[in-house]
């Protein structure tokens, strides 16, 4: 009798799509997986988006999130094909054999019932515990999860606790029926990073406790490698390597894996400041309508021309807040800005269009930031247009000079953003920022939608385009791995003030401030016991003071 | 202070302000009206001299603002006034008819609030499928139906032909509370059916809209039955909609129910208010208007305040 918990063999996952102006069609998302996981043990599903991992962990539960629907293969949990049984023993196997924890547990808690109610009521609904034993084992759970009062923190409505808290709720709700297997999908990818590693430690503590076996999501093999004994790497529903965790990570057979491995290798040598910045920022504070707090607090930051400037901090920290005061869309309260040798107005009404014009932006998500009823075409040539007065055939070649810049050619002019990828959209909002030949772009977490190595290409695409262009960045980010990749300058923010400032040599070379050195370690490193060693590290400091 | 507190006082601040203006509004909107009371007293035949006399006596020739602050005072203090027609106190006619048709609105709030609200469920939990078409169908046939249409259809089948209820619906003190209902029962039914569709629709889109939430998808991941998860986890984060539309929905159960009370001869405040129109008896016009506009405000009122009871993040604040 081997210790097999789940078996996996040949599952095959189908999903109805809607094309825009076609008829629905069924295609497949996932093509026939297989793995093995034993009891106790943790494997890592890892891939960019679109690979099918979430797919995959919620049909060990029997479930398809929307038309998905499973096509095919089998799935034994507990030496039974789940996916023969009925409604009723799958209800009885969700919550109580295997269990799920999502990315954000802000979503999944149910606003209106307080924790304790949402933590224990699997648990009771399965009749593996009653309430007062599931309300016992729950504050067990909370305290070992490192929460806060965890006698009391169940009475509270899950707004009156902190993300990070929250999701050790969610892993306390999964862990709470006993269930052999837990489903991780993405568990600390919502987290900032100083607030992952403590919620990765708990969780990784937790499976280690309870003797949980663990299937854990993620896009971010760096994580992965600190939780799991094995990883699977999948790619477009197909596995494409699948091995001992230390194999993955040290020695990757397939090319794709290599490419996870060696993510974020851009080299990217440091520019000199000129004498004159292009933007000075000077004493900034700014508070927004209805806040008794400023959320800048005398911010002085300098980017020169033809430079990048990475403004880096945690949800919060008041970066994008910053990039608002720039652009004029929220007047400070005190400070100024000086662009391209001339004081910038506070507000944005009272901005030239010169100014508009020189001073262009990009944002996360690409989606939204486009007109969906536009064609490629049509969003590029705006600018073209507004600052121009470009027409006909003008304007077309210049479309298409535009194109050819982000690296998508003249074919996909007449496209729709909806036909487009997440990489692909976004280099159109940078063709769109580029096509009113800025001096300077703001760059609002640009990447922090993309997978790894789409994220790359954009990377380099931008820094490409910087010497072609001499255009400016100001990178807002909260992705210390791309700091380093692009900037020629940081300034570290913390909590609406600039903690650190200086060349990218400078702020990255000890000695450090406490937050810009917490920040730095926080940030997971490929390879195994990275995790360990730095709490170990944290627990020696903390002891030593 | 607490938010909740604070924003429900401000709540009611705003409901009696709206009532203040409300009242304006009418006596203002009467005043408009051609001809007056002494007018409507006289006829059309009456000599100037008369009409003179007669305003006289009754203070019209007062300024309009004068009046309308007595009035408002009278109101106040639960006087508003006699009837030019009967000579009667107001306020003891409308009482007694105003308690008909809360006795009217209540059973038929009582069971058309649940039974929609019940039936919203029941089409939330078999989306697209037969129950939830026939749910819909149904309910949406009876609203489009003019009200007045489906009293005359009752009373002709189950009053005339079967004979199962009187189709007049009166009712007097001296009854017992089984023959009230008994009467009642064709109005309440018509009742329903008018204010069935909207709750019934409100509730099955609010709670679908929640279905969608990942906290759905949680409870779904928890094992639980699907009316477990309307009821546990969508059903208290849809009630802000559902109130609303159930209020607008009881405030017209007696403001709205003229048409009903006329069709069987009902002896509420829809009938008051029609006879005396009829009559331009402007002092019973107001009064009834005030009432009416007070139950209005009152009952969204009321929807407003549960709605910001129903939110948790009011209810418990960091």
């Amino acid at each position: 009798m081997s210790d097999t918990l789940l078996k996996v063999r040949d599952l095959k996952i189908g999903a109805t799509v809607y094309p825009p102006g076609e008829k629905p069609r069924d295609i497949e998302i996932v093509h026939g997986v297989s793995f093995d996981l034993e009891r106790g043990k943790v494997l890592g599903l890892i891939g960019e988006s679109g690979a099918g991992k979430s797919t995959i962990g919620l049909a060990t539960m029997a479930y398809g999130r929307g038309g998905v629907r499973i096509t095919g293969g089998e799935v034994w949990v507990n030496g039974r094909d789940i996916l023969k049984s009925s409604l009723k023993d799958v209800r009885k196997l969700r919550g109580g054999e295997v269990t799920y924890v999502s990315q954000s547990a802000a979503a999944s808690f149910n606003p209106a019932k307080k924790i304790m109610d949402q933590v224990v009521e699997a648990a009771v609904e399965q009749k593996k515990f009653t309430r007062k034993e599931a309300e016992a084992r729950a504050r067990d759970l909370f305290a070992k999860l490192g929460l806060p009062d965890p006698d009391n923190i169940g009475d509270r409505y899950p707004h009156q606790v902190s993300g990070g808290q929250l999701q050790r709720c969610m892993t306390a709700l999964a862990l709470c029926p006993e269930p052999d297997l837990v489903v991780f999908d993405e568990p600390t990818t919502a987290l900032d990073v100083t607030t992952q590693i403590d919620v990765l430690m708990a969780i990784k503590e937790a499976i280690r406790d309870t003797g949980v076996a663990a299937l854990y999501i993620t896009h971010d093999l760096a994580v992965v490698a600190q939780v799991s004994d094995d990883i699977m790497v999948l790619r477009m529903g197909n596995m494409v390597e699948y091995g001992t965790t230390d194999q993955i990570i040290n020695n990757p057979q397939e090319e794709y894996t290599q490419a996870l491995v060696s993510v974020r290798s851009i080299e990217h040598e440091e520019k000199e400041p000129t004498p004159n910045p292009l933007l000075s920022v000077d004493g900034i504070t700014a508070r927004y309508k209805g806040l008794n707090f400023d959320v800048l607090n005398n911010v002085t930051v300098d980017l020169h021309p033809g430079q990048t400037l990475a403004v880096v901090g945690e949800s919060g920290s008041g970066k994008s807040t910053l990039a608002r005061v720039i652009t004029g869309l929220l007047p400070p309260r005190d400070g100024e800005i000086t662009f391209a040798g001339r004081k910038l107005s506070r507000d944005l009404s009272g901005r030239s269009r010169e100014d508009l014009r020189e001073l262009q932006m990009i944002y996360q998500m690409a989606d939204v930031a486009m007109n969906p009823r536009q064609t490629v075409g049509t969003i590029i040539g705006r600018p073209l247009e507004f600052y121009f007065g470009l027409r006909g055939s003008e304007k077309r070649k210049r479309i298409i000079e535009l194109l050819d810049e982000i690296e998508l050619g003249e074919s996909f002019i007449d496209r729709y953003p909806a036909e487009l990828s997440g990489g692909q959209k976004q280099r159109v909002c940078i063709a769109r920022a580029l096509a009113a030949k800025p001096k300077m772009i703001i760059c609002d977490e640009v990447t922090s939608a993309l997978d790894p190595l789409v994220a790359d290409g954009i990377l380099k695409l931008l820094l490409d385009l910087q010497k072609i262009e001499d255009v400016a960045y100001l990178f807002i980010t909260h992705d210390l791995a791309t700091v380093k990749a692009i900037s020629d300058s940081i300034a570290v923010m913390y909590q609406g003030r600039v903690v650190r400032y200086g060349s990218k040599s400078q702020v990255l070379s000890p000695p450090f401030d406490d937050y810009t050195d917490l920040l730095l370690s926080s940030v997971p490193e490929m390879h195994l016991g990275w995790l360990e060693e730095v709490v170990a590290h944290r627990k020696m400091e903390s002891a030593g003071h | 202070m607490h938010p909740i507190i604070k924003l429900v006082s401000q709540r009611l601040a705003l409901g009696i302000l709206l009532l203040f203006g409300a009242s304006a509004l009418i006596f203002g909107l009467t005043e408009a009206l051609p001809g007056d009371a002494a007018q409507a007293v006289l006829g059309q035949s009456a000599t100037p001299e008369a009409l003179a006399n007669l305003r006289e006596e009754m203070g019209l020739n007062r300024p309009a603002l004068t009046r309308y602050f007595e009035w408002l005072t009278g109101i106040v203090q639960g006087d508003m006034g006699t009837s030019l027609t009967n000579k009667l106190d107001i306020a003891e006619s409308v009482g007694n008819r105003l308690g008909n048709t809360l006795f009217l609105a209540f059973w038929a709030a009582l069971i058309s609030v649940p039974l929609a609200i019940f039936l919203g469920l029941v089409a939330v939990r078999y989306r697209n499928r037969w129950p939830d078409k026939l749910i819909s169908a149904v309910t949406l046939t009876t609203i489009s139906i003019p009200e007045f249409l489906i009293g005359y259809v009752l009373v002709y089948f189950i009053a005339v032909k079967l004979g199962w209820f009187s189709p007049l619906a009166m009712i007097n003190d001296s009854m017992s509370l089984g023959q009230k209902l008994s009467a009642i029962a064709l109005p309440v039914v018509v009742l329903t059916m008018v204010v069935l569709a909207h709750m019934m629709r409100m509730t099955r889109a609010a709670i679908l809209n929640v279905m969608q939430s990942a906290y759905v998808e949680t409870a779904e991941l928890k094992g639980l039955n699907n009316f477990k998860i309307i009821w546990r986890h969508a059903f208290p984060n849809a009630i802000a909609p559902i109130v609303n539309v159930v209020m607008l929905n009881l405030a017209y159960l007696v403001v709205g129910v003229v048409v009903v009370e006329v069709v069987f001869i009902y002896p509420g405040m829809g009938q008051y208010l029609v006879d005396h129109v009829t009559k331009r008896d402007v002092p019973v016009v107001l009064a009834c208007g005030v009432i009416f506009a007070a139950i209005y405000i009152g009952l969204n009122m009321v929807a407003d305040i549960v709605s910001i009871l129903a939110n948790p993040r009011l209810r418990h604040p960091k």
